[in-house]
Order: C-alpha cells, then sequence, then structure tokens
C-alpha cells in the first residue's frame, strides 16, 4: 500500500510569492513554493523516557519508522493529521515542541488496534496514542479531552462497584462536558428504543439505573485497587518530575517552599 | 466444524454490563439459541465489569485484574474449564488477561496483589478457556448440526457479516486463530459467515468486515464515529446488504446510534437493518421475533422479517 502522508508539510511553512526572480530566473508563482528553513534547538532530551514511563509507551524505543501504523489508522483516513508514526519520530527524537502543535488531536485514537497488529516491531502504537493523551494531561498541556472524562466516569463507576450502569455513564459524562441530554439525535434514540420495548424490560432498565447495579462483597477489591491506582498515580507523577515542577514553579513565585 | 462438541456443551456464561443493558436482545438471543440447540450456559457467580475500553486508559494492570476476578470465579469458585463472553470487549479483555498473565510476570504479581487482598483465589493461566459466542457454536455444533436444525431458512436474506476490531486485533493474545483449516482468522473473520451460511443466509462480500465503528469514542467523539459508521452501513448497502449481523453489543448499539445521528444531524439516511448474528440463528432455528429480542433493537427489522415470511 502507497504511504500518503500529505499533511507533514504545514501551511505556515510554505511561502508563495508574486514576483519572485532568483539568479535571472522567474519563480514566482504557486508552483515555486519555499519551505523556510529552520533550526531545531529546543529539544527535550527526555521525552522517549517520560512517555515511556507511562502506561502503553512502553515500547516506543523500538520503533524503526516504517509507516505501517499511519497506513493502517482508522483515524488517519478521516484526518491525515492524524499521523501517528510521525508523532513517534517526534518522541523518539525529543522534539517536544513539534508534538505540542498536534496536541488536540492525539486524544482521538479509537484504540481499533489496527496499527498494532500491523506494526512489525511491536511497539503497540495504540498504547504509545493514549500514554501521548496522557502525558500530555499531566504535563499541563491540554485540558482533560472528553475520552479521559469518559474513562473516568466509566472507571470510576467500575471500581465504585464492580459494575456499569450504562444510563448512569451517559450522564455522569454529559454533565461533566457540559453537554445536554436532550440533543435531537438522542430523543430520536429514544423514541426508536421505546417504540417496540417491552414493559418488563424497561422497568428494569427504569430500576437499574436508580439502584445501579453492584458485585456483592466488592469493598476489599475496590479498597485494594483504589490504593494501588494511588501508587501507581504518584509513580508517573515522579517519572515525569511532576513535584519538582511545582516545587520551582512555587520557588519562583516566592512562595514559601514545602518542607 | 464441530471440534468440541462435549467440552463447549457446558460452559460457563459471562455476560458482562453491557448484555443486561442497551445489549439486552443479545442475551436474551444468545441464551434462547443455546437451548434451542441443547448447550447449558452457567452464569459466572457474581462477577464483575472486565474494564471495558475505558479501565485500560487508566492503567491497564487494573483491567486485567478485572478480567482475571472473572476467570478466577469461574475455574476456582465454579470449577469451570471454558468461558463463553459473546461481547467482544469482554472476550477481548479476558484473552488479553490471559495473554498477560502468561507472558509479563508484572501483571502476575498485580494481580496477585490485588487478588489476595480482595479475598479470592488469584487466577492462574491456563485455568480456564475463554471463547466467543462463535466458537462455542461453531466448535459444539458445526455447520452441518446447524444445517440439520433450521426450521426457517434465511435462505433469500442478504447479510454484511460485521466482526469489529477486538475480536481479532490484537493477533498476539488468539494464539488459537491463524493455524490453518477450521481455526478462525484474523484477517479475513469468516465463523459467522459459515453458521449464517449454513442457515440459509446469502452472505455479501463485505470489505469492512474487521472496520472499526468508533464504539471507544460514540459519546466523547461523536463525530469521528458518525463518519466511521456511516462508511460501514454505505459500504454494507453498496455490497447489497439488507442486513448487517453484528457480535458485540458496542458496535450493535454504536450501528444503531450513529446511523439516527447520521440520518438527524448529517441527512444521511440508511436504511440497512442491524441485528445480532444470534437473532439471525435463532429466527432460523424457529424461534419468534419476540424470543429472540428483535423488538429490543433500535433498528427496527420485524417487518422486513415478516416480509420474508421468517416472522
Amino acid at each position: 500500500m502507497p504511504i500518503h502522508e500529505q499533511s507533514l508539510i504545514r501551511p505556515e511553512n510554505l511561502k508563495t510569492h508574486d514576483e519572485l526572480v532568483m539568479d535571472g530566473v522567474d519563480v514566482s508563482g504557486h508552483w515555486s513554493t519555499f519551505i523556510e528553513t529552520r533550526a531545531v534547538s529546543d529539544y527535550n532530551e527526555n521525552l522517549q523516557d517520560e512517555i515511556g514511563s507511562l502506561p502503553g509507551g512502553e515500547y516506543v524505543h523500538r520503533c524503526w519508522q516504517c509507516g505501517s501504523c499511519t497506513n493502517s489508522c482508522t483515524v488517519n483516513a478521516i484526518n491525515p493529521d492524524f499521523n501517528p508514526r510521525y508523532w513517534i519520530y517526534l518522541i523518539r527524537m525529543g522534539m517536544e515542541s513539534e508534538l505540542l502543535r498536534d496536541k488536540d488531536i492525539i486524544w482521538q485514537c479509537v484504540s481499533c488496534n489496527k496499527c498494532t497488529y500491523a506494526c512489525p516491531r511491536d511497539v503497540v502504537p495504540e498504547g504509545v496514542m493514549k500514554a501521548t493523551a496522557h502525558w500530555l494531561e499531566l504535563k499541563g498541556h491540554t485540558p482533560k479531552s472528553p475520552s479521559m472524562h469518559f474513562d473516568e466516569v466509566f472507571s470510576g463507576q467500575v471500581i465504585e462497584r464492580g459494575k456499569i450502569e450504562e444510563g448512569r455513564i451517559i450522564q455522569g459524562f454529559f454533565k461533566r462536558t457540559g453537554q445536554p441530554l436532550m440533543q435531537d439525535w438522542l430523543i430520536e434514540m429514544g423514541k426508536r428504543m421505546l417504540r417496540n420495548l417491552p414493559v418488563g424490560l424497561l422497568t428494569r432498565m427504569g430500576l437499574a439505573s436508580l439502584v445501579a447495579p453492584k458485585t456483592e462483597g466488592w469493598s476489599r477489591a475496590r479498597d485494594a485497587i483504589r490504593e494501588y491506582a494511588e501508587e501507581q498515580h504518584a509513580h508517573h507523577r515522579r517519572a515525569l518530575g511532576l513535584d519538582e515542577l511545582a516545587e520551582t514553579a512555587k520557588q519562583e513565585a516566592g512562595a514559601p517552599a514545602r518542607s | 466444524m464441530a471440534t468440541n462438541p462435549e467440552k463447549y456443551k457446558r460452559v460457563a456464561y459471562y455476560p458482562g454490563c453491557a448484555l443486561e443493558g442497551t445489549g439486552h436482545a443479545y442475551n436474551r438471543s444468545t441464551k434462547v439459541v443455546g437451548k434451542a440447540l441443547g448447550l447449558d450456559l452457567v452464569e459466572v457467580k457474581n462477577w464483575n465489569c472486565c474494564g471495558a475500553m475505558e479501565v485500560k486508559n487508566i492503567d491497564p494492570k487494573i483491567q486485567t485484574y478485572l478480567s482475571s476476578r472473572v476467570m478466577s470465579i469461574a475455574a476456582n469458585e465454579m470449577g469451570m474449564d471454558t468461558v463463553m463472553a459473546p461481547c467482544n470487549g469482554c472476550y477481548h479483555n479476558l484473552k488479553k488477561a490471559e495473554y498477560d498473565l502468561k507472558h509479563d510476570p508484572k501483571s502476575g504479581e498485580v494481580v496477585d496483589r490485588l487478588s489476595k487482598k480482595a479475598g479470592h483465589a488469584t487466577y492462574q493461566a491456563g485455568q480456564v478457556d475463554t471463547i466467543h459466542a462463535l466458537d462455542w457454536i461453531k466448535d459444539s455444533i458445526g455447520e452441518e448440526g446447524l444445517r440439520e436444525r433450521v426450521r426457517n431458512s434465511l435462505a433469500g436474506v442478504k447479510v454484511a457479516n460485521y466482526y469489529g476490531c477486538m475480536y481479532t486485533r490484537p493477533r498476539h493474545i488468539f494464539p488459537e486463530k491463524d493455524q490453518g483449516e477450521g481455526s478462525e482468522s484474523t484477517s479475513k473473520p469468516h465463523f459467522m459467515d459459515d453458521l449464517l451460511a449454513a442457515a440459509g443466509a446469502e452472505n455479501v462480500d463485505f470489505p469492512l468486515k474487521t472496520a472499526c465503528c468508533g464504539g471507544a469514542h460514540t459519546l466523547s467523539d461523536s463525530d469521528t464515529s458518525t463518519k466511521l459508521v456511516l462508511n460501514i452501513l454505505n459500504a454494507a448497502e453498496a455490497a447489497g446488504a439488507e442486513v448487517i449481523a453484528t457480535e458485540c453489543p458496542t458496535c450493535h448499539s454504536g450501528l444503531e446510534m450513529h446511523q439516527v445521528r447520521a440520518e438527524k444531524k448529517f441527512g444521511k439516511r440508511t436504511s440497512v437493518k442491524i441485528v445480532y448474528f444470534t437473532q439471525l440463528l435463532g429466527l432460523a432455528l424457529g424461534l419468534s421475533p419476540r424470543q429472540v429480542g428483535l423488538h429490543e433493537n433500535v433498528s427496527d427489522s420485524i417487518g422486513f422479517f415478516k416480509a420474508k415470511g421468517l416472522a
């Protein structure tokens, strides 16, 4: 399959001249565009290690840039700017500022695992996408994505009760992201669902949304998972040096350092 | 081919959260089809969520623990050697946990620690085989067995078989697939095609069998999901399909939801019906639309099947 990555030359790096003569040759016009030359000097040498320390990013160092991930990518097919191969390259090179230009779309990976299926080096690009999205949020480069909000609402309910109930998840997610439940397509969905639905099932679903289902005797599992999750969170903050960053920022602002 | 007629006669059944909610029609139809085929389902006691597609994004090892607990109960508290999960997500996660526990000592440590604190036996890799509803019917009854039991042939029903992502990807968590004749293929899966063909259906040549419906972001990035779903619906119609057969509650509700959303939001109307493959098998086995839960689907197919003489 051909590799088609049209998005690499960004519009702002292109120049079009109406009247430009070089060495006596007229090179003006749209065809003679120039890519602006630039030197990269702001490397983050730790970028690969930081993303590698987050779940999913462990194998980013294995990549040899074949492009199979981007070539097979579901999201790339509808948005050419979504380019896992390129992002993995930037991560490995430490080109953080270049990576940040795409910070608002990296979370859109749909986890279809076509990349992981195609990858000949076992990089698990799907995991790298999740780790990168996570890294962006932990570092404060992006707010929590809608997807992260959904994951948190969902996981919160699983950890709390052992099971989920879809109605509550949807309500919790819409509330958190400030979306109205009364959207025309959702109302239409509801209407079509109710058209043939038997009363018995309707009652059951209604009851489930009032009294959420729960795995019996779950509290010990809940506490064990929470304890582990907190440990992991602290571990990730350490790996990214976030506590030190916060401390430095405080000191620079003249606030007394926490002992 | 019925390769495991005895072993799969009685299996532990893990329906999962979706099958108790929006995927209830899949739960109902799986159970009645099992009953009609003389297969016994014993529900996993006091099961929990497998972690779906969300918990792994918080921490993959918590997901491994959640899935391992389900297998531990089946093996250690019920003495079962096979867990059947009809939901692609549950099936995928149990297989993934099995793989991780076999190959990654760190996952084993975390699962052991959490299991001990939670107060149940730690699941050990190899204690159970996890299978999908497709394996369950294909390997216990097989096409021959099914053909003998068909009472209302699906002849004349044009079906696009849609498998989704989680049933075949990534390859390494499905060591039994891609093993030559009789095994499932991860690039061109065919178990659903085989079963529905045995029930008389006319399978169309559908190129998007394992395309993604955007199920992970069905609500958090709805425009992407609508585009992906519309692509699948259009491709099925272009291939001549009247029905898309599904095997996953997330795919199924994603297709239904975004079929409506594409129509309401973008004015793109499609008429292909969306039904679970177990609902189609049930109709072929002589069960009524109500028994297989057609009335529980958002996609209204009752009139269509009536016109085909199947309801």
